[in-house]
């Protein structure tokens, strides 16, 4: 295990302390329960999270398109608007669309994000080149991101959800990709599984570039992969993680267990990353000599 | 024959200025270090000039913006040799660094004048703002404005002299401003391992000035979504100072008659480009540009 696992200063298997945080969450919490208590603390003053459509007053639901599971990047200020957007909704949700938005209309100091490893990246780019974003680069508090193999467009969520596993989205409790499977849970109970082959051409094509697996730019990942159910693996990255993970340890907000004494444990996590890892280099190395003689664009230098 | 002979001749012709962007870097070391000496006691110092020309004064007040960071960048690092407001010195002089805020006017003689000049004069001449680098909203000008209705015509610096760095954006922001002259002191004062660090820093920056001179949203279009390369992070839409670009179902919708070609978009955007290695070290590089402004 080495590079695909990013730096770390630590690794372990944890989840929220908080029973109603993990009433609605994807895994354990992590996220949430981080945001709450830095909010608690004043770490931050508020933070970008995926919110929904379904709660925004000012979308209309029609028959053809009633948003839900549609995520909306909102920016939250109490811990009950962060409870409104816990799990994961597994459509593209532009959270770094706010950075800027959340230092003026919202007039935050200190602004916490979640997001896709794409989304960390773009976060430290934006710190060391911030072309557009002025006075952003200081306010970033705490950055979370999430493990991510590749992301989907709503359009592929709705074609998945109610074409595939023939369910309503409005009638969908939950989605979750594990085991090889992607499972959606409905709220009366039933529960469809999919095959990952299937959701494969639905994919977003900007996500086979990535090579980053498990957000190694951010201050604190997470994931539910390498820990048992209802757990999350996580890592933390940068000085500014470690300063908040150890204050929220010591506050007793979240349980852990060493990542060694889990299972599957971090083999699976280094498994995972390095097939992302392989699979889009030989993306990268096909885009190339995609043409006769000409090829597509390279973003990596 | 002939014509393939000629096709072939050109390309090698050409050939040798693609790797010129660190080549350059160490030619650039040896002429500061001659210049330096008998100009300047205080040798540490770099000789910066702004050469300001149809621009809004936008990008001076963000290199103002900087605060008590400008300050100590005029302190410590860099002999601010001529600048239009800052300085009250507005004759071009021989520097290390010269910033070229605006577009040139082609109908006006002294503009011209004076960016040739600018150029004439300086190892490096860094564009900053949308203006100096894409014309920005200077494109739009059709001329007829009191006093001077035939000024009609601006160009992006880049279409009348080599520029060697472009920092886009409108107005550019402090910080970038700020990142780019402790950089660009790095490369010409610092030690080996400091001198490799700004260049691969510069490196984007460089290679955009040699890319051309045109920009818009239209380029997330072009060279991001049609190239299969866009995620939705929506860096774009946060980098738009006109709130032009908006993220539709995850992907930038730009409201294309609101652009202002600055080019903050595209160069924001981390699949126009991304320097992993440089990136991956943003803790470290933060800390040691803080640092130099403490």
């Amino acid at each position: 295990m080495g590079a695909e696992l990013g730096k770390y200063k630590q690794v372990v298997a944890a989840r929220s302390a908080d029973k109603e945080i993990l009433k609605g969450a994807q895994d354990g919490g992590i996220v949430t329960s981080l945001f709450a208590y830095a909010l608690d603390e004043g770490i931050i003053d508020g933070a970008i999270v995926a919110g929904s459509y379904e709660d925004d007053p000012n979308v209309e639901s029609t028959a053809s398109q009633n948003h839900h599971w549609r995520p909306k990047p909102v920016v939250v200020t109490t811990k009950a608007e962060l409870l409104a957007a816990r799990g994961t909704k597994y459509n593209i949700s532009p959270n770094v669309s706010l950075i800027k938005e959340a230092t003026r209309s919202y007039g935050l100091d200190k602004v916490g994000i979640v997001g896709t490893p794409c989304q960390m990246q773009a976060i430290r780019k934006g710190q060391l080149y911030p072309f557009g974003w002025r006075d952003v680069e200081s306010s970033i508090a705490l950055a979370v991101g999430i493990f991510c193999m590749e992301n989907f467009p709503y359009q592929s969520i709705l074609q998945l959800v109610e074409d595939h596993a023939a369910m309503k989205l409005e009638s969908v409790k939950k989605m979750e990709i594990g085991k090889g499977k992607f499972w959606v849970y409905g709220k009366r109970g039933q529960v469809v599984q999919l095959p990952l082959k299937v959701t494969h051409k639905y994919e977003q094509p900007g996500c086979h570039v990535c090579m980053d697996y498990v957000a190694n730019l951010a201050d604190i990942s997470t994931g539910s992969v390498g820990s048992p159910d209802g757990w999350s693996t996580v890592f933390v990255r940068s000085k500014i993680g470690d300063s908040v993970w150890a204050k929220a340890m010591a506050a007793g907000v979240f349980e852990t267990q060493p990542i060694e004494k889990v299972k599957p444990g971090l083999e699976l996590v280094s498994k995972l990353a390095n097939e992302k890892i392989t699979k889009n280099r030989n993306t990268l190395e096909a885009r190339k000599t995609f043409g006769v003689g000409k090829g597509l664009r390279n973003p990596f230098i | 024959m002939g014509l393939l002979s000629s096709v072939f001749k050109k390309n090698v012709s050409e050939a040798p200025q693609k790797p010129a962007a660190p080549a350059k870097a160490a030619d650039v070391v040896q002429k500061v270090e001659t210049t330096n000496k008998e100009v300047k006691p205080v040798v540490d110092k770099i000789s910066v000039g702004y050469t300001h020309l149809s621009g809004c004064t936008g990008c001076t007040v963000a290199l103002a913006d900087n605060y008590g960071g400008l300050l100590t960048l005029l302190d410590r690092y860099v002999d601010l040799k001529y600048h239009l407001t800052l300085a009250d010195v507005r004759h071009i002089q021989k520097v290390d660094v010269a910033i070229v805020e605006g577009s040139v006017c082609i109908q006006d003689k002294l503009a011209v004048e004076e960016i040739k000049e600018t150029r004439e004069k300086a190892a490096i001449v860094v564009a900053l703002g949308g203006c100096a680098c894409y014309g920005n909203i200077t494109r739009f000008s059709r001329g007829g404005q009191q006093n001077q209705p035939a000024h009609e015509s601006y160009l992006p610096i880049g279409d009348l002299i080599k520029v060697d760095v472009y920092i886009p954006g409108c107005a550019p922001t402090p910080q970038m401003i700020r990142n780019v002259c402790v950089m660009a002191y790095l490369l010409l004062k610092g030690t080996k391992e400091q001198k490799e660090l700004a260049t691969k820093f510069l490196t984007p920056l460089m290679n955009m000035a040699a890319k051309g001179t045109s920009a818009c949203f239209c380029e997330l279009m072009t060279e991001v979504i049609n190239q299969g390369l866009c995620m939705g992070c929506g860096s774009c839409a946060a980098a738009c100072p006109v709130r032009a670009i908006t993220m539709e179902f995850g992907k930038p919708n730009g409201e294309r008659d609101l652009c202002i070609k600055c080019g903050a978009c595209y160069s924001q955007c981390p699949r126009g480009f991304f320097n992993t290695d440089v990136v991956s070290e943003y803790e470290a590089i933060n800390e040691a540009i803080m640092a130099a402004l403490q």
